[in-house]
């Protein structure tokens, strides 16, 4: 009977489209669609910091390549910088924008210790990712109390508890000053460090001054640290201040065992404005190559991230560690929305964010990004080096997971 | 139109402008309500400023170190105490009024230029202080004090929108801030405004006159202060966190900033002023990310070119202008 | 004892940093009454301007008094064009004018030049005789430059007529019109001259605290209270109140209260001072007839 093909006929389409979006299965949050991705980004492009707000711009040329190229999973990333200025109660601000008024999928990199706390809670009440945090402060990877906030870089607790752990093996009566900047980055590195150092620190710390950002120099600290008689020297300082630093003690004849924070070990923007034999014998520990170190000329890593600042970011600084950071974020998040395929749920980000397990081109040799359920932190691994006048030497064994 | 009719018309469009600020949370985002929240909260903190330096000529460039103490004493108040939102308020009016007033003591001697080196010394120490180990354990140090967002007394839902914590805490601050409007009219119209215009524009004369220069210069840094304080603590319920990098030197800058652009020794230029500082650089970033703040700058500059009064002084300008063309021109006798 | 005289001498070169900027305050004071605040910046960008030509092969005398040309012209033309339309504005006007001047430079300088630091080289060798282990040779020598300015700046304001017009448009621009002096003129070549000073002043420091664009900001107030301190319209108080201020600062971080508070005894100081001197240690009382 005719009316009975057609009931086959319309029973038979019914069914196949039922299982077309069935197999599709794609799910989408606010901010993304078949078509594009929108990322949010805050960051300092103005105010005391804006020396950081070239990781912004740097995140931004990089996923132009990626668009250039094709997008990820076909879709097209949409970036929405903003600036905070380096101040909280903007941030708070610029956090609110991207979620409720640009609706994007997540907010990217925030930079600041105090930024990403303003925001942290509104961020998790509100069940949008705050991804890749950009800052070093240990208590981004708390993933029971802060599910939707994850850091990026080794901690800077690490980091002290590395050169503390060093000290007691290489020169376990060592008299230890510490030059620190007077916030939230200086003081959670002095914790980690005095922490690795665990009872003997109140014993070996024997001078221990800070400075404000604001200051023109340190040169009177670093006369007072010479004064202790301190035969190690912890060097918790930003670029800046660095170079001050490294060649004031050259200047007043004070050559302790010098320990340099890994923010401010760059060739070009602190090693060499210091003077270059000034620095030798200085020791760091390092996650990323820098790319104004001669020993990376020729590797390809280096090479392609070369070529890709001369492309999509022309006029940023090849010596600016900074860019490399940016470059080294972006592939995180490029990495994330690639395992998200085309599940791009908030949820799913954090999911797919805490499953990572890969390398970066310009990562060290040795250093891996791996999270899992219970570790929000991307990246642990870090090699100590020591300076030779031209380059860094690393050596000795990888430390953390 | 008889004076009457005219008062009438006056409180009837005072009342559709109230209405309209009433219903304004209710047409716009969250977010829009937070930064509306700010603007009556730097609206307040500008209006302080401008009783100091608008109407009594003293120059000050560190009220954003009087804001910063308002904050932290009703961030401490809040989180050490558990102390309700709305108690801190007077707490830290009084508390900066303190402040205020032991900043006005040296203030009697120091003139012009002098005053504002003395307060951008106190803009500058106040972040250094607020980090210092000792008081770390009140102050939460360089982390800062995350705070609750207050939750409304009672929710319902209007043109589709819910009365949640960021509207009523708007419908708080312009309660406070209509308050203290109000407060400072009444003060600049009566004796003590006169006496503050008499001091600024001619110090010696109004000693001649019987006017206790001291007290009337140091009750004003007070007040002043007592205005700024207040705003900060607003700041600190709206934006539920405080940390010494929110009160840079900038912020003091901002509020001069804020005076000048609204208009000085003008009451309803301080909602101007404070429209300027808080959407400007939002624009300027929107305009240019590689150098934001010069766009800014550019800003500064031009509206002083085209309003060097302010904005109120370029509406009186106007204002006057209109009414010597409306009014009829005497003709040839 | 070897410590403190350290931090003294330390203190001393710094100071001298700070008396510079003092001294083109003290510059743009004494020709129109206004304290700039844009006089870091303007300092900051121009020492760019001397790197950038450094960079390109210049020899650093060549590039030195290129710049000081190229800081005069701009001073000039800054207020010719920007601060002229608001000459007749309240004194608060032209602060806002000075502020967006300051921003707009910073920003600028941040575009152009980016913010990671850079080397300035130093006209006096590190290593030669004028060394010694608490100065350095570029200490010695900037302070030697200073004193210069210092004393052509002072030659100039009281011996040369030049000098003397712009000091009578400053005082008393109507008097000085009546006498033929072009007094708006007289501003500019104020401007020019203070950014001139200012230029040295910038280059003279950014050698020991490397080039950015935010080399100033920490500075400018030091230099505020090196010209206040020593009285506003006193060059030579300028320099004495940056000396000053440079060894209490040391020397009240390293002895007194710690680096932590130094900031908030530095204030307490210069409230201080200031109540006890309102005018400065060298400023003149003014007193004006009711």
């Amino acid at each position: 009977m005719k009316s009975k093909a057609w009931n086959f006929a319309a029973i038979g389409m019914a069914a196949a489209l039922f299982a077309l979006p069935a197999a599709a299965q794609k799910k989408y949050d606010p901010g993304a669609d078949d078509k594009e991705i929108k990322i949010g980004q805050i960051g300092p492009y103005s105010g005391p910091a804006s020396a950081y707000g070239t990781i912004g711009k740097a995140i931004g040329a990089y996923l132009d390549k990626v668009n250039a190229e094709g997008g990820v999973n076909g879709r097209k990333i949409k970036y929405i910088a903003t600036d905070d200025g380096y101040n909280p109660a903007k941030t708070v601000e610029m956090a609110r924008k991207l979620v409720e008024e640009e609706e994007t999928l997540i907010v990217f990199n925030p930079l600041g210790t105090p930024s990403n706390t303003a925001i942290q809670k509104y961020m998790n009440t509100k069940k949008v990712p705050q991804l890749f945090v950009a800052t070093g402060a240990t208590k981004w990877g708390d993933p029971k109390n802060f599910p939707w906030t994850m850091g990026w870089q080794p901690t800077y607790q690490a980091e002290g508890k590395i050169y503390a752990a060093h000290i007691l093996d290489t020169k376990p009566n060592a008299k230890i000053a510490v030059l620190m900047q007077n916030d939230d980055y200086g003081k959670d590195y002095l914790k980690g460090f005095e922490d690795g150092l665990g009872d003997k620190a109140k014993t070996m710390i024997v001078a221990k001054v800070t400075y404000e950002v604001t200051d023109p120099t340190v040169d009177s600290q670093m006369l007072t640290l010479k004064a202790s008689g301190a035969d190690v020297f912890f060097n918790i300082t930003t670029p800046k201040f660095a170079a001050q630093a490294i060649k004031k003690a050259a200047e007043i004849g004070w050559k302790p065992v010098h320990y340099l924070n890994n923010v401010s070990a760059s060739v070009s923007a602190v090693m060499t404005p210091a003077g270059l034999e000034n620095g030798v014998g200085l020791l760091t520990s390092a996650y990323i190559k820098d790319p104004t170190d001669p020993q990376w000329a020729n590797d390809k890593g280096y090479k392609d991230w070369v070529e890709w600042m001369k492309k999509y970011y022309p006029s940023g600084n090849l010596a600016d560690g900074f860019n490399v950071y940016g470059y080294n974020v972006a592939q995180g998040l490029v990495q994330v929305l690639k395992q998200c395929g085309d599940n791009l749920t908030r949820e799913n980000v954090m999911k797919q964010a805490a499953s990572l397990d890969m390398t970066l081109p310009m990562l060290l040799p040795g250093v891996n990004v791996k999270t899992g359920p219970d570790d929000f932190y991307p990246i642990e691994r870090e090699q100590m080096s020591r300076f030779d006048g031209k380059t860094w030497i690393l050596f000795g064994k990888v430390y953390g997971r | 139109m008889t004076p009457r009719q005219s008062t009438l018309l006056k409180w009837l469009l005072a009342a559709l402008v109230l209405g309209g600020l009433l219903v304004l949370p209710f047409l716009v985002k969250n977010y829009r309500v937070f930064q509306f929240n700010l603007v009556l909260v730097y609206a307040i903190a500008v209006l302080g400023l401008n009783l100091l330096t608008g109407y009594n000529g003293q120059f000050s460039l560190g009220h954003g170190a009087f804001y910063a103490i308002g904050a932290y004493t009703a961030a401490t108040l809040m989180d050490k105490l558990g102390m309700p939102y709305w108690a801190t308020l007077p707490i830290a009016g009084a508390v900066c009024f303190g402040f205020g007033l032991l900043m006005g003591f040296p203030a009697l001697r120091l003139g012009g230029h002098y005053l504002a080196l003395a307060t951008y010394a106190l803009a500058l120490a106040v972040p250094q202080l607020l980090k210092y180990k000792t008081i770390e354990g009140i102050t939460g140090g360089v982390q800062g004090i995350v705070l609750n967002k207050p939750e409304p007394p009672f929710s319902f839902r209007f043109l589709g929108q819910p009365f949640n914590a960021d509207r009523w805490l708007y419908i708080f601050t312009l309660a406070v801030a209509l308050l203290m409007f109000l407060v400072a009219w009444n003060l600049v119209r009566g004796r003590v405004g006169r006496a503050l215009i008499a001091i600024r524009d001619h110090p010696i004369a109004a000693t001649a006159m019987g006017i206790n220069l001291p007290v009337f210069k140091s009750l004003t840094f007070g007040v002043s202060a007592a205005y700024t304080g207040v705003a900060g603590a607003l700041g600190a319920i709206c934006v539920a966190f405080v940390s010494p990098d929110s009160f840079g030197v900038f912020l003091s800058i901002s509020f001069l900033v804020g005076v000048v652009i609204g208009g000085l020794a003008s009451i309803p230029g301080a909602i101007f002023g404070a429209i300027f500082i808080q959407f400007v650089p939002n624009i300027a970033d929107e305009i240019s990310k590689a150098a934001p703040s010069a766009i800014f700058g550019a800003a500064l500059i031009g509206a002083m070119y085209l309003m060097p009064a302010g904005v109120m002084g370029m509406f009186k300008g106007l204002w006057a202008r209109w009414r010597l063309g409306a009014a009829p021109t005497p003709g040839p006798r | 004892m070897d410590a403190l005289l350290h931090q003294i001498i330390s203190g001393l070169a710094n100071g001298c940093i700070y008396g510079s900027i003092g001294l083109a305050l003290v510059m743009i004071y004494q020709s129109t009454h206004h304290i700039n605040f844009a006089q870091g910046e303007l300092a900051m960008f121009s020492t760019f301007i001397a790197w950038a030509l450094i960079e390109h092969g210049w020899p650093y005398w060549a590039a030195f008094f290129a710049t000081l040309a190229i800081s005069f012209t701009a001073g000039v033309l800054i207020q010719r064009i920007i601060l002229r339309p608001v000459e007749k504005a309240p004194v608060l006007t032209n602060v806002i004018v000075f502020i967006g001047l300051l921003v707009i430079f910073n920003s600028l300088a941040g575009w152009i030049f980016d913010f990671t630091i850079k080397a300035f080289p130093s006209p006096f060798p590190q290593k030669s005789w004028m060394t010694t282990p608490y100065f350095s040779a570029h200490e010695l020598g900037s302070a030697a430059v200073m004193l210069c300015v210092l004393g052509v700046l002072f030659f100039f304001l009281r011996y040369t007529p030049l000098g003397l017009a712009m000091r009578a448009a400053a005082l008393n621009p109507e008097s000085a019109r009546l006498v033929g002096i072009r007094v708006s003129w007289m501003l500019a070549v104020g401007w020019g001259l203070a950014s001139a000073i200012g230029a040295v002043a910038g280059m003279m420091v950014a050698p020991v605290v490397f080039l950015d664009p935010n080399m100033m900001g920490g500075i400018l107030i030091y230099g505020f209270a090196a010209a206040l301190l020593g009285g506003i319209d006193h060059p030579g108080g300028a320099v004495i109140g940056g000396l000053i201020v440079g060894v209490l600062e040391n020397l009240l971080g390293a002895y007194v209260i710690g680096t932590e508070l130094k900031l908030s005894v530095a204030l307490v100081l210069i409230v201080g001072t200031l109540t006890l001197r309102p005018n400065g240690l060298f400023g003149k009382h003014v007193v004006t007839r009711v």
